[in-house]
């Protein structure tokens, strides 16, 4: 199993989802979170003072998905999240130990 | 000392003021009688002179008798007459306590979250703290000596005013009638101008709240709360609005009618811009304000619609604050007044609006809202006595003014004012005192500190007029500042005036005032 994080832009939230759902995953934890890569922050202005905005606003998405489905999931997502600007983001691939459902008690691959 | 012990001295020196300033009052009053259910006040006294056509007191003597049905009619005409002009300087008077709200929006919404919670205590006990504060002693050294207002057809209790001989001049310094609201001053028209100067004061001591927000130590505050109110506010007002030395400059050394101020450009706006600019010196910037070379950081307010509200509920507090100063709902100026007003304010928000798109490419809502504010506080002065074209112009010139000052203080002086409270109401207040010196145009204000004729300035003729606006605009600026700055340094010995900067990084609310304004939000920033 795999856990798939990726930080991508705010807007590219819903077409994210939809794309993931076409693919079979529907679940996912999704959080608010600030950062910058090479895009850096950009200039703001407020009462004639300008001011750095380093950490911009990314939205992050945790799908663990069977390490079968893992290469399609990672396909998928580019393809929603792209936009070919600067600061589209980034994805990370990690191994998953075990998942276990709360409610039912199952473990495994059957979890997910 | 400990605390408590401070508190009990500053109650006893209070008292002992009060008992030796009303111990001669106390001992058989000769004076005019008070009146406090009202019921005496407003009569056929109040209906002589009262317009161009009105019987004269002689003419009353000579044909009341032949006319007994209009004789009994007047009393109720002179009634009615002071009714009006009563109902309309409180109802005016609310308006500006209203102001209350504005600014406690204002000052929320410019500055962070993290503070929210301090600085609405701050805008809100200054009301209750300034109110106590002012019924102890200030307004007794404000309009101890007044002599009433002819409009409200009493308050003539208020006759006491200390002066000091000078060349031959008598020069009043501040009055000594109505100390606790006591004795022959519970009356219902000194309730009423209490009530009126109050608010007024009020606006006064909320000034500094600003441009200190986000660092002041509430225990402090509650020291500057009471010394605002029970000195420095009502030495200069007593000055200007209570028969005191400037107001006389026209009567004593013939500049034009002393020093004017309608409705306290630089009584209110002035004095509280200087407290604001030698206070926040005196503190320091945020931490995190300035960067190591000294250019300023930007930290925005956290909440832009409650702050532009509170512009909004000023700007319609200003319709109370100006238009009341007649202190007569029957003195028909009234409505130059109020336009004047309304048109000033809206040329401020225009023109700083356009300074900032054309200096810095976007026309900033804050900037905006604070050159409304600006142009209202340069208005508040010569209302009464412009066109509208000069209101306008007035108007303009302040919006301006204020984006030049605003980064003036913030890179030249390196004082840190989170809501430009410095260049809204102390360089606008000054601008609006030099403003009537040079625009007053002569169509009102006849007699006006007991100089014959109406007010006029340099553009009209009144050289005179525009040197004791120049007198006001120094002796405020002087006094003022001296005194905020020996009472900080002194306050700043005795209670320290800045929090920690653990409780500054943090946020003030839960340390200061022990309630956080938005607990079910997270207020942490990622970065300042």
């Amino acid at each position: 199993m795999k856990k798939i994080e990726a930080v991508i832009k705010p807007f590219k939230l819903e077409q994210l989802k939809d794309a993931l759902a076409v693919e079979g995953i529907a679940g996912m934890t999704v959080s608010e979170v600030r950062g910058f890569g090479r895009q850096k922050g950009h200039k703001e202005l407020y009462r004639g003072a300008e001011y750095v905005v380093d950490f911009l606003a990314k939205i992050k998405v945790e799908v663990v998905v069977d390490d079968g489905l893992a290469e399609r999931a990672v396909e998928t997502i580019v393809r929603a999240a792209r936009t070919g600007q600067i600061g589209d983001g980034k994805i990370f691939v990690l191994p998953v130990d075990e998942v276990v459902r709360i409610r039912t008690g199952e473990r495994g691959p059957e979890a997910i | 000392m400990s605390d408590k012990l401070k508190i009990l001295a500053i109650i006893l020196a209070a008292w002992l003021l009060a008992a030796v300033s009303a111990a001669p009052g106390l001992a058989g009053e000769t004076g005019p009688l008070p009146d406090p259910s009202g019921a005496r006040t407003g009569g056929t006294a109040d209906v002589f002179g009262a317009s161009p056509g009105a019987p004269t007191d002689k003419e009353f003597q000579e044909l009341s008798p032949a006319e007994p049905l209009a004789s009994k009619l007047a009393d109720l005409i002179g009634h009615n007459r002071v009714a009006i002009n009563m109902v309309w300087t409180l109802v005016c008077g609310f308006l500006v306590m209203f102001m209350q709200l504005g600014f406690a929006m204002a000052e929320t919404g410019f500055t962070r979250a993290k503070n929210a919670g301090h600085t609405m205590a701050m805008n809100f006990m200054v009301y209750c703290i300034g109110m106590l504060g002012y019924w102890i002693c200030g307004f007794a050294l404000q309009m101890g000596g007044v002599g009433g207002a002819a409009s409200l057809g009493g308050g003539a209790v208020l006759d006491s005013e200390f002066v000091i001989s000078l060349f031959g001049k008598d020069f009043g310094l501040f009055g000594t009638r109505g100390f606790f609201l006591s004795g022959a001053t519970y009356d219902t028209v000194v309730f009423t101008i209490f009530l009126f100067q109050m608010v007024f004061m009020d606006t006064t001591a909320t000034i500094p709240t600003g441009s200190m927000a986000e660092r002041w130590t509430f225990k402090s505050f509650v020291f500057y709360g009471f010394f605002i109110s029970m000195l420095v506010y009502p030495l200069y007002a007593n000055w200007i609005w209570g028969g005191g030395w400037l107001s006389q400059l026209g009567g004593n050394f013939g500049l034009g009618h002393g020093t004017v101020d309608f409705a306290g450009s630089s009584v209110v706006h002035m004095t509280g811009g200087v407290a604001a600019l030698v206070g926040a010196a005196i503190l320091g910037p945020r931490l995190g304000k300035y960067k190591a070379d000294g250019t300023p950081n930007a930290i925005p307010g956290h909440n832009l619609p409650m702050a532009v509200s509170g512009c909004f509920v000023l700007a319609f507090g200003w319709f109370g604050f100006n238009a009341g100063s007649t202190l007569a709902g029957g003195d028909l100026r009234i409505g130059v007044i109020a336009t004047n007003t309304m048109l000033a304010s809206g040329a401020g928000a225009f023109s700083s609006m356009l300074y900032m798109w054309a200096v810095y490419g976007k026309p900033d809502i804050s900037m905006s809202a604070n050159g409304l504010l600006a142009a209202l506080v340069a208005i508040t002065a010569p209302c009464a006595f412009v066109n509208s074209v000069s209101a306008v112009i007035i108007g303009l010139v302040a919006g301006l003014l204020l984006c030049q000052s605003v980064l003036f203080v913030e890179r030249r002086l390196k004082v840190d004012d989170p809501l430009g409270a410095i260049s809204v109401h102390g360089v606008c207040g000054a601008w609006g005192m030099i403003a009537l010196g040079l625009f007053a145009d002569g169509s009102y204000g006849d007699g006006w500190n007991g100089v014959e004729g109406p007010v006029r300035g340099l553009f009209y003729g009144d050289f005179g007029q525009f040197l004791a606006q120049a007198s006001g605009v120094v002796a405020n600026a002087v006094f003022v500042g001296l005194a905020m700055y020996v009472f900080f340094r002194i306050l700043d010995r005795i209670v320290p005036l800045r929090v920690s900067q653990e409780i500054e990084v943090e946020g003030l609310d839960q340390s200061e005032v022990a309630v956080v304004a938005y607990p079910d939000f997270s207020i942490k920033r990622v970065q300042i």
